[in-house]
């Protein structure tokens, strides 16, 4: 069993998953934010790897993406620093990154690597579900990696059933069609939280996108196992010069 | 007939191992819907009635097919230009604008975006969205507004709303994360008229569809004036390759036709500042679809550079990349100053001002030897009203 369907066995409401930017705010605040997440309470851990076209965010989450790609990140320099987290940290850890880098270095060394370092899932928001079958799908289960897909409220039951069975580790519902980072309204989104509720899904449902304080959050994870929280945070992060404080502040606020 | 592994795609949307749809499942629906629909529509007689009579008397097509007498002399063979730059709006833009508003419209969309970079695209979307009463949001980097101002203000003429893109490198590449990002943030009223042969399948099918009347033309046209309607080389410059795609697509499973695309070399294609994608790029997803795309070593997207704003992307359609990779199709590449140049030469030869993009086109031709019989069609894809600063600053003006 996987780190993070362990997670989900042990824990299955209120579960906190937490984005951040590798290499945001500074190259080496990575593995600090990452430890100050695992101390303040958080449950899961998805570090995205910067890329300078990154379609599915707003721009915070851009704009983040940027400063780390000045400070010199890439999927290298990542994997160099989470070569002994797991020394540190035993919260579960996805990569959340886009496929052109991921091409670049190699999607099967890229596989491996990250397996190596102790990473747990992938969340790849452009790789669709053709190639993830035919091309992708087998390298990523060689390496034991899960893989979680995204759904919103405008995909339809039947495929929502069909990208079910494809996810491991449990399945992103966005709670809108909409890039990261807008306000979204909590009425509308626990409609289509129950609607998925009823689909007696095989993974456990996080909620992503809009998720900002406590009442979000709790709201958001009414109808589901939990909530992602990424803008939230990475504002959070903006301008702190101590990132394990300004990390342990904002998860506090928020549980 | 013969097979088609050149013009049309897989299912999946693939020229060869290019393609594709790579995209987030927040347009999974739009584009699904496109791809479940567009044949149909773009095959109804209902549509094909409203598109051609709309393109012989709105485009104003078909554009004419003009020996160039003393070009040819120049090169010492028979050259003719196939005069997109005569079309309403001044480029081949507004043959794939128009048909994509149609398509929109019986799709039931309220609202357009498109992206721009040299304007044109942006102009032709416009446009037809003020022939159609429907609103009109253009994405347009911040660097391509200063350097494109006449276009700018005839955008707004027009009624379209232009939103700078301020992120990343503040270009087209930036304008189209812009546009895509508009289309998932509105997902049920909203068609994205893409302004090239890229972004995810269908739509370098789609956009190729309707550029097609360009070869379309050329093979009748070139019938009646030579009895053939094959020639012997077609030219055209690539950005993201749509006048290219228009200009080889009747041709492509034609193995006697040679097809030369020119991309924009920039300072020199080792220059770092350049835009020449097959010289320098390397297979990775870009704007959700798998081709050839000029990034760094960690897989970043890196910023192209070329006097002409419609050339200036770090990427080109997957049916060019698959033409380059398999061989099928001639890449060669101009530089700034050979564009430039060559758009004087026209100029005077011919008494025809051409767009810096077609201008690259013109630049090839110095680099292929031809024979005397040969018969060599270039699309002459924009007119140069709009690169007059560009062409002022040349002569010192
Ligand atoms: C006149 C003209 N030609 C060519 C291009 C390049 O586009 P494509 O390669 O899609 O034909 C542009 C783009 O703005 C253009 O305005």
């Amino acid at each position: 069993m996987s780190r993070i369907q362990e997670l989900f066995k042990k824990k299955n409401k209120q579960v906190l998953n937490v984005y951040v930017t590798a290499g945001y705010p500074q190259l080496n605040s990575t593995v600090t934010i990452m430890q100050a997440l695992q101390n303040s309470g958080a449950d899961l851990i998805e570090l995205g790897m910067p890329y300078s076209d990154p379609l599915a965010d707003g721009p915070v989450i851009q704009a983040s993406s940027t400063i780390a790609l000045q400070n010199g990140m890439t999927i290298r320099k990542l994997f160099e620093q989470l070569k002994d987290m797991r020394s540190s940290v035993q919260l579960p850890v996805i990569l959340m990154g886009y496929m052109n880098p991921i091409l670049q270095y190699g999607f099967e060394k890229f596989c491996a690597d990250a397996a190596a370092m102790g990473v747990d899932g992938l969340i790849l928001p452009d790789l669709p579900e053709f190639e993830f079958e035919n091309e992708y799908g087998p390298i990523i289960k060689k390496y034991k990696l899960d893989f979680i897909f995204l759904v919103t409220p405008e995909t339809t039951p039947e495929r929502v059933k069909r990208l079910d069975a494809l996810s491991t580790g449990f399945l992103y519902a966005v709670s809108s069609s909409s890039t990261t980072g807008k306000d979204q309204n909590m009425g509308g989104v626990s409609a289509y939280l129950q609607r998925l509720q009823a689909m007696e899904l095989k993974n456990p449902v996080l909620v992503g996108f809009g998720i900002k304080d406590k009442a979000s959050f709790d709201a958001a994870s009414e109808f589901a196992n939990g909530a992602i929280i990424g803008t939230a945070f990475i504002r959070a992060l903006d301008g702190a010069t101590d990132v394990s404080a300004a990390t342990e502040q904002f998860i506090r606020s928020v549980k | 007939m013969s097979t088609t592994i050149y013009q049309k795609p897989d299912a999946q949307g693939y020229y060869g191992q290019f393609g594709g749809a790579y995209i987030p499942e927040m347009l999974h629906r739009n584009v699904e819907e496109l791809r479940n629909q567009y044949k149909q529509i773009i095959g109804s007689k209902d549509f094909r009635d409203e598109y051609q009579s709309l393109l012989r008397d709105y485009v104003g097509r078909p554009t004419p097919l003009y020996h160039a007498v003393r070009l040819s002399a120049q090169f010492n063979t028979n050259i003719y230009l196939k005069r997109e730059d005569l079309c309403h709006t001044g480029s081949h833009k507004l043959n794939n604008a128009l048909g994509q508003i149609l398509l929109a419209l019986r799709l039931g969309k309220k609202r357009i975006i498109a992206e721009t970079g040299a304007g044109q695209h942006g102009v032709a979307t416009a446009t037809v969205c003020a022939l159609k009463g429907i609103e009109c949001i253009v994405y347009m980097g911040e660097k391509d507004i200063q350097r494109q101002a006449p276009n700018v203000a005839r955008m707004k003429m027009l009624g379209a709303t232009v939103i700078p893109a301020t992120s990343g490198s503040k270009t087209l590449k930036d304008a189209t994360n812009e546009a895509i990002r508009d289309w998932i943030n509105n997902p049920n009223d909203t068609h994205y008229i893409i302004g090239s042969v890229v972004g995810p399948h269908p739509y370098p099918d789609m956009v190729a569809s309707f550029q097609s009347v360009i070869s379309e033309e050329i093979r009748k046209q070139l019938k009646e004036k030579t009895g053939s309607e094959l020639p012997t080389h077609v030219f055209a410059c690539v950005g993201g390759g749509s006048n290219a795609a228009g200009t080889f697509y009747h041709f492509t499973e034609e193995g006697s036709v040679k097809l030369v695309a020119v991309e924009a070399a920039g300072h020199g294609v080792d220059s770092g500042m350049s835009a020449a994608t097959t010289r320098l790029g390397k297979p990775g997803v870009l704007h959700g679809s798998k081709s050839l795309v000029m990034q760094t070593e960690d897989g970043q997207v890196v910023e192209p550079h070329s006097i002409s704003a419609g050339l200036d992307y770090p990427g080109i359609g997957p049916m060019h990349a698959n033409l380059f990779t398999s061989g099928r199709g001639t890449f060669l590449s101009a530089t700034d100053e050979e564009a430039v140049r060559a758009a004087f030469n026209l100029t005077q030869q011919e008494g025809i001002i051409p767009a810096l993009e077609s201008s690259h086109a013109l630049a090839g031709l110095h680099q292929v030897s031809f024979k005397k019989d040969d018969v060599v069609v270039l699309c002459l894809s924009g007119r140069g009203d709009k690169d007059m600063a560009t062409y002022m600053q040349a002569m010192g003006l």
